[in-house]
């Protein structure tokens, strides 16, 4: 195991365990970790499989719901509500993935983006979303019927633990012989077939898995935020998981992490960043800059895609390689 | 019955739009190998040319018919030279990824300037009003709209299949390096087939101008239901993506009218029931 990289996720680890101390607002750092524990689930299957989903916003959204719904009508504890969303998403994933995998590549892209589509007018439709007005004052309730979420900083602290242990689920599938089939299937899939691999049947198992994760931060992000609505279940939010892993790196483990955290940031601080660029070049149209944030995603896409496809962790690590390769 | 030969009549101008718009993707899709995200946000330029032209300039709606595919393909020409030529030799997932950030930038900027809210644009002089055939009443505009529709598409079909245009064209598809060492230009070739795609996504765009609400997002929504619409059809044939459009508006009309929670998810059923029964797609060869 190489020594960096473990010194820099305890340094993360330490600084969000540090967080609300240092002034950092509990329930934002939250939704960012949400997007994380999104994009990192995202990536397993881009990343590591190289099939590229365009409906995960039905995993996130479909499971922030069902969440929403068990906790505050049924009564549900948390616990047992994130347990609920996230085998939701992984029952969702087999369907999705079942049907997904008889096609390759863009078709693959294509379908599953229609399934989240369909997904979208169900969730429009349906009673008990709520329809428009999303799914709204959800309760926290207590942890194991003992722990009051109700407070920022106790769910802020159970958030931290989930997020950590479902990341540390990915890394360990990523390292295990099932990730390394996944490389394979990724790099050349006749070879692995070849070989012998039933390769649609760990496509699957990666599409579920991905799915089942992706569900997990949804729920989660409900717990937390209290409410669920159509934005979640919208294929921009599919497009949104997409450019945090593109930004922060494609097969990479850390990139999704900081692919997300600059997206999340980008997304509720442009406005800020507008106006300090209209003072700073005095130029008036920065001022409006908050109101597009679709057309800076839009160019964000387009840059990374053009001119920077390894993402910012990708290029990190590339650099740090480079070095090591210099030094006798 | 009235209210199914209407239905049915919607169905088949929706249908005109999917026929029109799932063609000019298979085209595209079969020279550039990308799939073109940016096509919803295209055939919206359209519209909403048509729209800028008659509210600003006072341009009427035969102008624009002309006009803003032009406008729109000399856009395509734009795009195909500045951006997506850079990565044809990559993954097929970045033309994707591309294309999506293309019709953010786009989408986008239309709405700072316009906002969401839809945008009214009255049916042409010469085509308004009805004609009353008996059984039913016949709208003028839309009965215009899918007899354009047709006339295009087939004329597309005609220049493709049986033209030496058309010829290069299969050729290019098939082995686009053994065409270019015929002496063809390959390069600009692509750049014509994809400036003649956005050029067809923006007619649609002017047909739907009066009978659609519009607005920058009024792509978005269509052009998922046209990936569904290609996928059902298969990408290898022009006259599959043609049928395949026109017939799943009639099947999305019908259901209008037999059980209308489901018209807006109908398109995405039968998408699964072909992948389940046939997975390369109606029209399609599994590659």
């Amino acid at each position: 195991m190489k020594k960096l990289p473990l010194v820099v996720y305890g340094l993360l680890l330490l600084a969000l365990l540090a967080a609300p101390f240092l002034g950092f607002y509990p329930v934002f750092v939250m939704k960012v970790m949400c997007f994380a524990l999104f994009a990192c689930a995202f990536n397993l299957l881009l990343g590591y499989t190289g099939m590229l989903s365009f409906g995960h916003a039905a995993f996130l959204g479909g499971s922030a719901y069902v969440l929403g719904h068990v906790v505050k009508v049924w009564g549900l504890t948390p616990e047992l509500g994130l347990i609920v969303g996230t085998l939701f998403g992984a029952g969702l994933g087999l369907v999705f993935g079942w049907l997904a995998i008889r096609r390759q590549g863009i078709y693959f892209s294509m379908i599953t983006l229609a399934l989240a589509q369909m997904m979208f007018f169900v969730a429009l439709q349906a009673k008990f979303t709520g329809g428009e007005d999303g799914l709204q004052g959800v309760p926290r309730g207590k942890l194991f019927g003992v722990i009051d979420l109700g407070n920022d900083l106790t769910m802020y602290y159970v958030a931290l633990v989930i997020v950590v242990a479902a990341f540390l689920l990915i890394a360990r599938t990523v390292h295990s012989p099932f990730g390394q089939v996944l490389k394979g299937i990724k790099e050349n899939e006749p070879r692995a077939i070849s070989l012998g691999y039933d390769v649609n049947r760990f496509k699957l198992l990666a599409f579920v898995i991905s799915a089942a994760l992706s569900g997990l931060a949804g729920a989660l992000k409900t717990l937390v935020l209290g409410f669920a609505s159509l934005s979640d279940v919208h294929w921009t939010a599919s497009g949104g998981v997409i450019l945090m892993t593109l930004v922060g790196g494609l097969g990479t483990l850390s990139g999704p992490l900081v692919g997300s955290a600059v997206v999340v940031l980008l997304e509720n601080k442009i406005g800020d960043l507008g106006g300090f660029l209209a003072r700073v070049t005095t130029i008036e149209w920065f001022n409006t800059l908050g109101e597009s944030v679709t057309m800076v995603t839009g160019l964000i896409f387009v840059i990374c895609v053009l001119a920077f496809r390894k993402g910012i962790m990708g290029e990190v690590i590339a650099f740090i390689d480079r070095r090591r390769a210099k030094r006798p | 019955m009235p209210a199914l030969l209407s239905q049915l009549l919607l169905g088949l101008v929706n249908g005109s739009f999917y026929a029109i718009l799932s063609l000019g993707l298979a085209v595209i899709f079969g020279l550039l190998n990308v799939i073109n995200f940016a096509h919803g946000a295209l055939f919206m330029m359209g519209a909403i040319l048509s729209w800028m032209a008659m509210n600003y300039f006072n341009v009427n709606y035969w102008v624009m018919l002309a006009v803003a595919p032009l406008i729109v393909g000399a856009f395509g020409v734009l795009i195909e030279r500045l951006l997506l030529r850079w990565i044809y030799k990559l993954d097929h997932l970045y033309g994707l990824l591309l294309t999506l950030g293309l019709t953010l930038l786009i989408e986008g900027a239309f709405r700072s300037v316009y906002g969401v809210s839809g945008l009214a644009y009255s049916t042409p002089e010469a085509l308004s009003g009805g004609t009353n055939l008996g059984f039913m009443f016949l709208p003028n505009y839309r009965a215009w709209v899918v007899v354009a529709s047709l006339v295009v598409c087939f004329a597309t079909w005609y220049a493709i299949e049986k033209t030496r245009l058309g010829a290069y064209l299969r050729a290019g598809t098939e082995n686009p390096r053994l065409v270019e060492a015929f002496g063809i230009n390959v390069p600009l070739m692509i750049t014509l087939t994809y400036a003649f795609g956005a050029g067809l996504a923006a007619f649609a765009g002017v047909l739907a101008a009066p009978v659609i609400q519009i607005s920058p997002l009024m792509g978005q929504n269509l052009i998922i239901i046209v990936f569904a619409v290609v996928v059902i059809g298969g990408m290898g044939s022009i006259m599959g993506a043609i049928l395949t459009g026109l017939g799943l508006g009639v099947i999305e009309g019908l259901t209008k009218v037999f059980y209308p929670e489901a018209s807006s998810t109908v398109v995405f059923v039968i998408m699964v029931v072909v992948l389940l029964i046939r997975p390369a797609g109606l029209f399609g060869s599994e590659k």
